[in-house]
């Protein structure tokens, strides 16, 4: 294809998008686009399938039934939501097992909120209310993002991920409504995890470099800024109600704009967990290479044992 | 780094009552149709989605290719005398 040529077709493509039309797998599309896709793409499935581990740490160990179901629910919940997207995902020709290496050799990346501990059970509260929050405000507008699979798979999120939150925020509830132990359990869960929740909505405006062409790819409709905003102005309400002291002095309602100042972000600690720093990025890495070499007998089996039972199969059928 | 092959890919069609068609849900990895139904129970079904799966390995669809879409699907474009707008009837005709 002659330059002139690509130019034109990069033109329409532009320009389906720009009318709302969805992007499907075998169209054309501009090799950037299916690379920023892949990108992130697998690092929303990465998210999914590491966020499994901090909360797994918990499964045995929670007070009730009733918790134990919930939060072994949400955790097969999202071992799910990675899969759907790691087959959204395959579809732009990149396979399962590249994916997977990418992760395992640390190429690709992951949210960086898992990489901290759950080192109490108010952890499994705040995570559900907060992390779980924070990615509902990132995942919503990508229900109408431009490439179909990535849209669909995200219809699927949204509608399932709405139960995590609530169960998150109900351990909150219970914890601040109990004992002084149990409550200072539940705030010193909140502020551990506060700051790194905010920091999930992504570095500040001024130094995202995607997100001009990410705008207009759909794959963002709001700022960083803006997203972060909104998850504020609608948690600061929801500690208040149970008696929970956001970790923030700083933090002030501002009746002219009609939202809450904030204090400064720690950027730098945002920057060196991305860069592997964090309390828990080796071991979680572990965890997960571990699991996969740990489990490659087993799909070697059943490999094994498909493919003979379909010999056998065929030479019945002779 | 495994050298036995990998699980084939399978499409999953679920409908989700009766009265309704199967539909794409998605696709999974999976040894054979056994355990790709099974996983297809796991992974898209969990809140009662459906009452009945269909997988099928992926390479044994054979899809059209959306840059033939032109002399594909052009020959439906023209036939306008296809849809019942295309017949003038008078006003006062009742119920056709």
């Amino acid at each position: 294809m002659s330059e002139e040529q690509i130019r034109n077709l990069e033109k329409q493509f532009e320009e389906r998008i720009a009318r709302d039309e969805k992007i499907e797998p075998k169209d054309w599309m501009p090799e950037k686009y299916r690379q920023t896709h892949i990108r992130q793409m697998s690092q929303h499935a990465h998210s999914e399938v590491v966020g499994m581990l901090p909360e797994g740490n918990w499964i045995t160990r929670a007070p009730s039934l009733r918790r134990k179901v919930a939060l072994l629910a949400k955790v097969q919940d999202e071992a799910g939501h990675g899969l759907y997207l790691y087959s959204a995902t395959e579809t732009l020709g990149i396979s399962r097992e590249e994916m997977y290496e990418q992760l395992h050799t640390g190429k690709a990346k992951y949210s960086s909120i898992f990489n901290y501990p759950t080192i109490t059970w108010a952890d499994i509260g705040a995570i559900g209310w907060l992390v779980d929050g924070a990615a509902i405000i990132n995942q919503v507008p990508l229900c109408s993002t431009s490439f179909g699979p990535y849209a669909r798979a995200m219809v699927r999120v949204c509608k399932e991920e709405s139960f995590h939150q609530r169960q998150g925020y109900e351990i909150m509830i219970k914890l601040s409504s109990g004992t002084p132990e149990q409550k200072e359990m539940a705030q010193d869960a909140l502020n551990r995890w506060w700051w790194p929740s905010l920091m999930m909505l992504g570095p500040t405006d001024a130094e995202s470099v995607h997100t001009e062409q990410s705008m207009k790819w759909k794959l963002k409709r709001k700022s960083n800024d803006e997203l972060r905003q909104q998850f504020i102005d609608q948690t600061v309400p929801q500690a208040d109600l149970i008696g929970l002291t956001i970790p923030d002095p700083d933090l002030k309602w501002n009746e002219e704009r009609g939202s809450y100042d904030f204090g400064e972000i720690d950027w730098d600690e945002f920057w060196q967990v991305v860069k592997g720093h964090g309390p828990m990025n080796k071991e979680r890495m572990k965890a997960r290479v571990g699991a996969w070499e740990r489990g490659e007998w087993v799909r070697d089996a059943a490999m094994a044992h498909a493919e003979k039972k379909a010999e056998r199969k065929e030479k019945e059928a002779v | 780094m495994t050298t036995t092959k990998n699980w084939p890919l399978w499409e999953v069609f679920v409908r989700s009552k009766n009265g309704l068609e199967h539909r794409h849900f998605g696709s999974l990895h999976a040894a054979d149709a056994d355990m790709a139904l099974e996983n297809a129970r796991d992974v898209y079904t969990r809140r009662n989605e459906g009452v009945s799966i269909w997988v099928v390995e992926s390479k044994n669809i054979t899809a059209s290719n959306p840059e033939h879409n032109g002399e594909m699907f052009e020959p439906a474009k023209d036939k306008v005398y296809r849809h019942p707008t295309f017949y003038e009837l008078p006003d006062e005709v009742k119920y056709m």
